[in-house]
């Protein structure tokens, strides 16, 4: 596998080989192992949306690899001179970089990417479609609190804006292929219309399903989703109807976890004393996002590093 | 005196299709029979010998995208797609309000390898305000109004126009869509667009607009053509209002009928368009509707666009595709229709519906000879990079086809021979 763009490219199998390479290497000895891996290779990365997380997470995933980092600046590249995104991916990647971490706020750009260089392409978020690498440290998250490789019949709860979120595209399809019970609640303005494809179910009412779920994910709505009135009235009627208020912790049992990709909109999204809370996994997502981007990295590019080695070893023409 | 004869082929007549032979003179079809000799001699063993095509629904681009294609170029590419008529769409920029620009396609297309008809806005500028001149348009030979690329939103407005257009006995041709509702999508709202996360159309954007200018048209009398029907709901809208009494008429693009959201999973701009590629059932009502006369016209909605902009992020490129080089391919190959029912939806229709019918639309004695020859069962493939068209944003790069133009006659002068433009 020469990509990741999306948890579709992984199966449940590639997810369990990425888990546990990236378990491995949440130990300080398991990652001393590999500190010279891609000694000698570049990674690039291109983020043409902002981000803290994921690309100081990329960064530090890299260079505990050994590998050089390459920022492209977008607001001081030649992309402000009116250059294509494909002459400026193609650029970076003629000069000699073994991968290209990509986020852009259009979906499918990352793809786009993927053919018209020929050098591994990660995708770091694009637009509302997928973000696999916040999917497989969610998985490992999740992995370490459960103390075990699978997600059956653990309930899992979404809320929030589906629609416009490439966390939850991502996590759903992951969560899935590992046998979790999925619902997910919105308003049906923030569901897309049809929800038959996703191994879900949905409902409307927060207060209906929030006592009976294992794990609740918050998904982060657009400020101007909530302000404009045209998807949800307010954002007090977000509140009112979805946020995870105190009241609402307060009937939830001991075992639940609540987890967020970050960054979280505090008061709308959850009251900013859940994020506290020992029982909000937030902290231990965001430390994982290292070890689980080393971990793709690995399996992407280690791997087709030896094999024209092996070829040229028994005397193939490579 | 120039004397031509098609010989060996199989002639799709108004009357009826028989081998036979036509023999053309000084650009006049004079006899249609066996056994016909001339100086030149084109050859139509194997292929059947239809009235030139006529496409009510092309963007020739000119003034103001001769990046993307020009008049000579869009032209050659309807030739080599055996179109004789094509009607040039009237969003270019500036858009077609005013009998300036009209005159220079006009005097553009003197030269060009097929006739061009020039459709004119509804609205000055297109901006859907103020309505342009239509007497005095109509009066330059502008028989259709559109604001294609864009829908009147105000209905008041297009109540008016219909009422207008009525009195200057010009149609208009709506390309239906809700811009409160389509706004910000990118794709047909569906099982697709779900998974992808590209913000999407829902078909009410299209249907509310088709139902609102079928009611318009019936409450006005004005006369109504539908452009790019692409929903079942919009196909079985029509089919009532038909089945009512009422006069109008409706098109359905090529890819309207054979492709579907599904291609949008490669996320390359390719495949976007306005309507959007839609659902499978989409698909096969928009095929029904071909099959039982409820869709008049395919016309092809040739849309070209330069790479860079077909290039950009999905969301960022502009919407269109091209379509006169591969229309009667498609028709051939995934219609399942007699080649009789083809040249009603791709000749004779179409012609009626520009009232291009006194020179297009029928091989009969006495009428220009606007011609093509295609062989059927031919079988090639789009290679993007071998188009006539300026511009390369076919969906259907690598296809495989079955059905080709051999040659097309241009009022008798032979522009398409071997399936090679002559010029």
């Amino acid at each position: 596998m020469k990509h990741l763009l999306s948890i579709d490219d992984l199966g449940r199998e590639g997810i369990d080989e990425v888990l546990s390479l990236a378990e491995q290497l949440v130990e300080p000895s398991g990652a001393r192992d590999k500190a010279s891996a891609f000694a000698g290779k570049t990674v690039a990365t291109l983020f043409f949306e902002s981000s803290t997380r994921t690309r100081v997470s990329f960064e530090m995933a890299a260079l505990k690899l050994g590998a050089r980092i390459l920022e492209l600046d977008v607001g001081t590249s030649s992309l402000n001179k009116g250059e294509s995104i494909r002459d400026t991916s193609q650029t970076i990647a003629e000069m000699g970089v073994d991968a290209l971490i990509v986020r852009h706020a259009s979906a499918g750009v990352a793809q786009q990417i993927a053919r018209w260089t020929d050098t591994t392409v990660v995708n770091a978020g694009d637009g509302s479609h997928q973000h696999p690498t916040q999917a497989l440290l969610d998985c490992l998250t999740l992995r370490q609190e459960l103390g075990r490789n699978d997600l059956n019949d653990v309930r899992v709860l979404f809320v929030g804006d589906f629609a416009n979120s490439r966390v939850v595209r991502s996590s759903v399809q992951a969560f899935s292929a590992l046998g979790a019970d999925i619902t997910v609640v919105a308003s049906p303005t923030m569901h897309p219309s049809d929800m038959s494809v996703w191994p879900v179910t949905v409902s409307y009412d927060l207060d209906d399903v929030i006592g009976s779920q294992d794990v609740i994910y918050s998904l982060r709505p657009k400020t101007e989703r909530l302000t404009s009135g045209a998807v949800m009235p307010s954002t007090r009627e977000y509140i009112i109807r979805y946020c995870i208020t105190l009241d609402r912790f307060a009937r939830l049992g001991e075992n639940v976890r609540i987890m967020d990709a970050g960054p979280v909109l505090r008061g709308v999204q959850m009251a900013a004393e859940v994020l506290d809370d020992p029982r909000c996994l937030v902290n231990r997502q965001v430390a994982n996002g290292v070890p689980t981007r080393m971990a793709v990295l690995l399996t992407l590019l280690e791997r087709s590093h030896h094999l024209p080695v092996a070829l040229s070893q028994k005397g193939v023409d490579v | 005196m120039s004397e031509l004869a098609i010989k060996g082929g199989r002639v799709v007549t108004a009357t009826g299709t028989l081998a036979a032979d036509v023999l053309v003179r000084d650009g006049v079809v004079v006899e249609v029979s066996p056994r016909l000799d001339a100086a030149e001699v084109l050859d139509a063993s194997g292929c059947v010998v239809i009235p030139g095509l006529v496409d009510l629904h092309t963007h020739l681009r000119v003034p103001g995208r001769e990046d993307a294609e020009t008049i000579e170029t869009g032209t050659r590419a309807a030739a080599l797609g055996g179109y004789t008529a094509v009607m040039a769409m009237p969003n270019t920029e500036p858009a077609i309000d005013n009998v300036g620009i009209v005159r220079q396609i006009q005097k553009g297309a003197v030269d060009a390898l097929c006739d061009v008809s020039v459709a004119a806005s509804i609205t000055v500028g297109r901006e859907g305000k103020v309505l342009s001149p239509m007497a005095e348009l109509a009066a330059t030979g502008v028989q259709m109004f559109t604001d294609d690329g864009d829908c009147v939103q105000d209905g008041g407005l297009m109540r008016r126009a219909f009422k207008y257009a009525r009195s200057v006995d010009v149609l208009l041709a709506s390309h239906c869509e809700d811009a409160s509702m389509s706004k910000g999508g990118h794709m047909h709202e569906g099982a697709v667009s779900s998974r992808l996360g590209i913000p999407a159309i829902p078909p009410d954007a299209e249907e509310v607009m088709v139902q609102r200018e079928i009611l318009l048209s019936r409450t006005t009398r004005g006369r109504l053509h539908l452009m790019h029907l692409s929903t079942a709901r919009s196909v079985e809208m029509v089919r009532m209002a038909k089945a009512a009494g009422q006069v109008l008429t409706a098109e359905a693009a090529p890819h309207h009928f054979t492709l579907t959201d599904e291609a949008v999973r490669s996320f390359d701009p390719v495949f976007k368009v306005y309507p959007p590629l839609r659902s499978q059932a989409d698909v096969d009502a928009v095929k029904a509707g071909l099959l039982d006369g409820t869709i008049d016209a395919i016309a092809t909605d040739h849309a070209p666009h330069s790479q860079q902009h077909k290039e950009l992020p999905f969301d960022q490129a502009p919407c269109g595709m091209l379509g006169l080089e591969t229309a009667l391919s498609l028709a051939l190959s995934e219609l399942d229709l007699p080649i009789e029912r083809v040249v009603e939806l791709m000749s004779s229709n179409p012609a009626r519906i520009a009232r291009l019918d006194a020179d297009h639309g029928a091989i009969a004695v006495g009428r220009p000879a606007n011609i093509a020859v295609v062989n059927v069962e031919e079988r090639w493939q789009v290679d993007p990079t071998n188009l006539a068209s300026k511009a390369r944003n076919t969906p259907y790069a690598h296809r495989e086809m079955k059905g080709r133009v051999r040659h097309t006659l241009l009022r008798g002068e032979v522009v398409v021979s071997e399936g090679k433009a002559l010029r």
